[in-house]
């Protein structure tokens, strides 16, 4: 049982505050990415979380323990780095073995982990070989053989898939994936890549400016953005945004367009998904600016009073520059914001 | 062990080994240059500016820095960019190139010495030449210019490494892409050199001229091997007050005129190639 | 089609093939400036003391051991070649043993009180740090570590210590510090990290600073000779009998002291640009 327990963390560098009083529980097995762009607090996070950093407040528990004064080896993890860290003067086969040799464990036992986890990885042809003999996949797959034969029962990655090429990426995230699974850690998982992050994750916590802004599962992160930021982050292209106008109770009118919306005295911002609309008589009007034909959609940059408004419509529809277009948003998609607090508004409609 | 001492602990060694060998002993050199029999004075310094060799010592002091360091920067510049440049026996021209930096400057004394004494190599060559039958007395104390013009030689044969070694790594630190931005613009080799390669190179220079500025002041070795006492130095002096005469007072304060000297030069060198940290690479 | 291609790719320009003659010119002509001295040391220590007081000279050594087994049997030469590399150990094992934990913590710690140490450090290139043997000769007769070698190593450790510390501090810097966190957590202590991780990727850059600091200590003049008067070096020997021991001495001498730099920077020549690098940032 590995449940870990983030209590009112926090992580000051001088006058910089890289953690603002994070509070997060990750249970047992599950997979918890989190998502955030560069310089979000994420990795500050993980590596408090690994013991690599100490958090100037709050403490840690891993599997009932508090962990925050522990060094890294008595705290019962593994963790993938970004960029490997497969040591060069030892073998592929060392490198696995390092650990566990640690551990004092018997040879036997040693060489059937690396074996085990080598051949789980598809490495078991490189155990000779030094990592400057090794491509960076490679190098990756070690450095996931190298965690996994701890059998941790935490297992942190930082960022493991950002060094590769797309293909191998994907190639990976899958495998991952799958091995992952199978491993029955309790995984965190540190990435900026949002497919990344939808694909793998059980939950993800979104963090914005050293805040989690948002912790819940891939769909409903998408769905249903606790925030303005979320919203704008998750999903790509991003999410449109407008003003909205009061017309009546839990009625809104968008640049001419009426929908029903929450029935509030506040200002609010209307806002839908690219591709939760559909071209319609009467939705909103907008004017087509850039066509872009990606395959399986048409992706439309148009013009809305002024603001810039995406949407993905079927590859079949001819649109060219210059076009009037009438977009309206599929049924229960469209989302609200408060452009004051940036938080998500109710969707809960008068209707 | 809580992590934030260990660097203390770590550094603590170096940290006092350099408190008691080097800022204690030029405190002590300071108090000696500015004390006689126990009283501050200002006697020291009185006997150094008064001596009959001080002005000459001075003199050949700073001509040969200001002689030698321009003739090492521009040929250890010229050193980096070729070597740069060169693609097949590159590591095999740097070794040899830096062969000079671990050379004495007692040894490179011997070894021009080899060259210009009475019966050394010149002559030889000259006679082998036929273009003298008699061998000539190059360093006699007659002709203080050619041992000035030997020991420039000598110092830009032995030390022109070290600027190499420097500015070679500094060069290293430039990434190429800017070079071959500025020639997709046009820049002929010449201006990309002066425009790219030297302007990104200032932090390096700057190091490379302190180093070597402060060297030149010091020379000492090379001067005693050619010259003897007929062309004095600075630091010849030193050398002649401590020993010779005796008198530990005279030679401390000849050491803080060469450390002020030293200082002096090494503030307007930084001033000058002074690199504004949003500019650096 | 293909004949195009050919012509395209194997037909230099004129001019770069012009630029590349003159390229190999000026750096075949820079490799003799440097080696020619070098040459000539050699000619007079390969040959017998007559050939070298003689005159004209051969440009070739006659291959004879005369003028080596002269110095080498000349009175205090061995024990002048004994303790020189006695006090270069001492250097070598003192600063490496200071200046190592210092480039460590510098590499990878932030702590408060690291630029005021790296100022220190630096500080010790502006000024002429032979000097520092005349304070420190007063301080060892007080200590009874005059006319002492371990007194001279100190002096040549406050030489060395700086590089030794801005060396390690590059090399160490080479090192990923995620090679050590992922021992981390992978069960190791931060002295195991360092002795399983850190120690054998480090052990050949450390060697080389080991050496630097060998050659430093081989070549020092000034401190030598101010310091030593019965245990002279041999940089101490042989400048206090330049005006009275005969020419065949000094040269062999010279190609002694030449000798052990030549292989040192043959050896650490991988490591130099690399120290020099990360050194002068």
């Amino acid at each position: 049982m590995a449940v870990i327990e983030i209590k009112n963390v926090a992580k000051r560098f001088g006058d910089f505050t890289a953690l603002h009083n994070v509070d997060m529980t990750i249970a047992d097995k599950e997979f918890m990415v989190l998502l955030g762009a560069s310089g979000c607090g994420k990795t500050t996070l993980l590596r408090i979380i690994a013991g690599l950093e100490t958090p100037s407040q709050g403490e840690v528990w891993i599997g009932g323990r508090r962990v925050d004064n522990l060094p890294p080896r008595q705290r019962g993890i593994a963790m993938v780095f970004q960029n490997y860290a497969v040591f060069p003067h030892l073998t592929v086969f060392e490198n696995i073995a390092f650990g566990l040799r640690m551990q004092k464990l018997p040879q036997a036992e040693v060489e059937r982990r690396v074996n085990r986890n080598a051949e789980l990885m598809h490495i078991e042809q490189l155990l000779k070989r030094y990592s400057g003999q090794l491509s960076g996949g490679q190098r990756q797959r070690v450095a996931v053989a190298r965690a996994l034969a701890m059998e941790p029962e935490v297992i942190l990655m930082d960022e493991p898939l950002s060094n590769l090429d797309a293909l191998l990426r994907l190639e990976m995230r899958a495998e991952l994936k799958g091995v992952l699974a199978e491993a029955k850690s309790t995984a965190i998982y540190v990435t900026h890549d949002q497919v990344e992050a939808m694909s793998l994750a059980d939950r993800i916590a979104v963090m914005h400016k050293g805040k989690i802004v948002q912790a819940a599962t891939p769909i409903e992160v998408y769905r249903n953005p606790a925030t303005r930021f979320v919203g704008g982050f998750i999903g790509n292209p991003p999410m449109n945004f407008l003003p909205a106008a009061r017309a009546g109770d839990g009625r809104w009118n968008i640049a001419g367009f009426q929908i029903d919306g929450p029935a509030t005295d506040r200002v609010l911002e209307f806002a839908i998904r690219p591709e939760d609309l559909v071209p319609a008589e009467d939705g909103i009007p907008a004017t087509a600016r850039i066509v872009e034909p990606l395959g399986p959609h048409l992706l439309v940059t148009a013009d809305v009073g002024g603001q810039q408004f995406r949407a993905v419509l079927e590859s079949e529809l001819r649109v060219v520059p210059g076009d009037q277009l009438h977009l309206a948003p599929l049924p229960g998609r469209a989302r609200w914001f408060d452009p004051e607090t940036e938080t998500a508004a109710p969707v809960t409609t008068a209707a | 062990m809580s992590p934030a001492r260990i660097p203390y602990l770590l550094l603590l060694p170096a940290t006092l080994f350099l408190l008691v060998f080097f800022v204690y002993p030029f405190g002590l050199v300071a108090i000696e240059a500015f004390s006689r029999d126990g009283s501050f004075t200002a006697a020291n310094f009185q006997t150094v500016f008064g001596h009959w060799k001080f002005p000459a010592a001075m003199t050949n002091t700073l001509l040969l820095a200001l002689v030698i360091v321009p003739i090492q920067t521009v040929l250890a510049l010229a050193m980096a960019v070729l070597v740069t440049k060169m693609t097949r026996g590159r590591d095999m021209a740097l070794y040899v190139f830096t062969i000079p930096l671990g050379i004495s400057d007692l040894a490179a004394g011997i070894i021009w010495l080899a060259i210009f004494e009475q019966s050394g190599f010149l002559n030889s060559m000259l006679y082998h030449l036929g273009v003298s039958e008699q061998p000539t007395i190059w360093l006699g104390y007659q002709s203080k210019w050619v041992i000035f013009l030997a020991v420039v030689l000598a110092e830009v044969w032995r030390a022109t490494a070290i600027m190499l070694v420097i500015l070679v790594a500094g060069i290293g630190l430039i990434p190429k892409e800017y070079n071959e931005a500025a020639e997709v613009f046009g820049a002929s080799p010449w201006k990309r050199f002066t425009r790219v390669t030297l302007p990104l190179l200032r932090p390096s220079l700057q190091t490379a001229l302190i180093l070597r500025v402060i060297l030149a002041f010091e020379v000492f070795a090379v001067v005693a091997t050619l010259g003897g006492t007929t062309l004095p130095v600075l630091m010849g002096e030193v050398y002649q007050w401590q020993f010779a005469l005796q008198d530990r007072g005279v030679a401390a304060a000849y050491a803080i005129v060469i450390l002020a000297i030293s200082i002096a030069a090494t503030l307007v060198i930084m001033r000058a190639l002074r690199v504004p940290k949003e500019a650096r690479i | 089609m293909s004949a195009v291609t050919t012509n395209a790719t194997d037909a230099t320009p004129a001019h770069r093939k012009r630029g590349q003659f003159w390229m190999r010119a000026a750096v075949v002509v820079l490799i003799l400036w440097v080696l020619f001295p070098l040459w000539l040391l050699a000619v007079n220590a390969f040959s017998s003391p007559d050939a070298v007081n003689g005159f004209p000279k051969s440009l070739w050594p006659e291959g004879d051991m005369g003028s080596l087994n002269f110095f080498l049997s000349f009175q205090g030469v061995t024990g002048a070649l004994l303790n020189s590399i006695i006090v270069a150990v001492l250097t070598m094992i003192m600063s490496i043993g200071l200046g190592a934990p210092a480039g460590y913590a510098l590499s990878r710690f932030d702590f408060k009180g690291k630029e005021t140490f790296r100022l220190l450090v630096l500080m010790t290139r502006a000024f002429p740090l032979p000097l520092l043997a005349l304070p420190l000769a007063v301080m060892f007769i007080r200590t009874g570590l005059d006319d002492s070698l371990f007194g001279l190593a100190l002096v040549h450790t406050t030489l060395a210590l700086p590089f030794a510390v801005l060396i390690t501090f590059s090399l160490f810097s080479g090192i990923p510090i995620e090679l050590e966190e992922a021992a981390w957590t992978l069960g190791c202590t931060r002295l195991g990290a360092f002795r399983k991780v850190v120690w054998p990727l480090i052990m050949p850059g450390i060697a080389a600073s080991a050496v630097f600091a060998f050659v430093i200590s081989w070549n020092e003049v000034f401190a030598a000779s101010v310091l030593t008067i019965q245990n002279r070096t041999l940089t101490a020997f042989l400048l206090q009998s330049l005006d009275v021991s005969p020419m065949p001495l000094k040269f062999a001498g010279g190609f002694v002291l030449v000798l052990p730099a030549l292989i040192f920077i043959f050896l650490v020549r991988k490591y130099l640009f690399a120290m020099w690098g990360i050194a002068n940032r």
